[in-house]
């Protein structure tokens, strides 16, 4: 049992929310990173579940806990990941990058995104400068 | 209290695929993210079982997992940047 009882049954049930909306994007994010084609959209499925998922979390139990040490510790460790995850995400990206890994591009394309496809040049266009 | 075990047994639920990906990962680069983000998940463990017991003095260990899971992504990734770890002086332009 939660040995910290704060704050009513709407801030338990608030707290209760938060947690459980932070699992649901965690498991969707993993699921994502399972079943995503690409190493990068692998990386924008995972990035999912490294910020949203364990910030909703983690905020979520420092409401549960109440005014406390723990708290605190909780928000830190939610600012520490929310600087940190993003740049490790694109440290990952641009290392896979120069290590050569392309991108998808126009394989497996639908009729009906052909022309959002189309939209964006496979080549870098020599714009005016 | 029901919340906690939910999420508890989602994260376990999520950790089997991650572990997945992480088997058949085709480049290094999914393994390593794969890798992160289970890391990630043990913090996510760590807090919410201290919750469940009732001891939230576990969140001081699941900060320290923190920091050392990104110092040993960062210095992995620097390794394929670069090629070593220390401070290289002719910095290869790639």
């Amino acid at each position: 049992m939660i040995a910290i009882e704060w704050g009513g049954l709407a801030v338990q049930i608030v707290g209760g929310l938060l947690v459980l909306a932070g699992a649901g994007f965690f498991l969707i994010g993993a699921f994502g990173f399972l079943r995503m084609p690409d190493l990068f959209t692998r990386i924008h499925a995972a990035s999912l579940a490294d910020t949203t998922g364990m910030a909703l979390v983690l905020l979520g139990l420092a409401l549960l806990a109440g005014p406390s040490f723990a708290a605190a510790k909780l928000v830190c460790l939610v600012l520490f990941l929310l600087f940190m995850g993003p740049a490790a995400t694109h440290a990952l990206a641009a290392a896979a990058l120069a290590a050569g890994i392309k991108p998808l591009h126009e394989t497996g394309a639908k009729p009906s995104m052909s022309a959002a496809r189309n939209a964006r040049p496979a080549k870098p266009r020599k714009g005016r400068r | 209290m029901i919340a906690i075990f939910a999420a508890l047994v989602a994260v376990l639920v999520a950790i089997v695929m991650l572990i997945t990906r992480a088997l058949t990962g085709p480049t290094i680069f999914d393994r390593l993210l794969a890798v992160n983000t289970i890391g990630n998940a043990a913090i996510l463990i760590v807090a919410l079982y201290g919750f469940v017991g009732g001891r939230p003095d576990f969140i001081d260990l699941g900060l320290t997992y923190a920091l050392l899971n990104y110092v040993g992504t960062f210095a992995v990734l620097k390794f394929f940047r670069s090629g070593a770890l220390g401070a290289t002086t002719d910095e290869n332009a790639s």
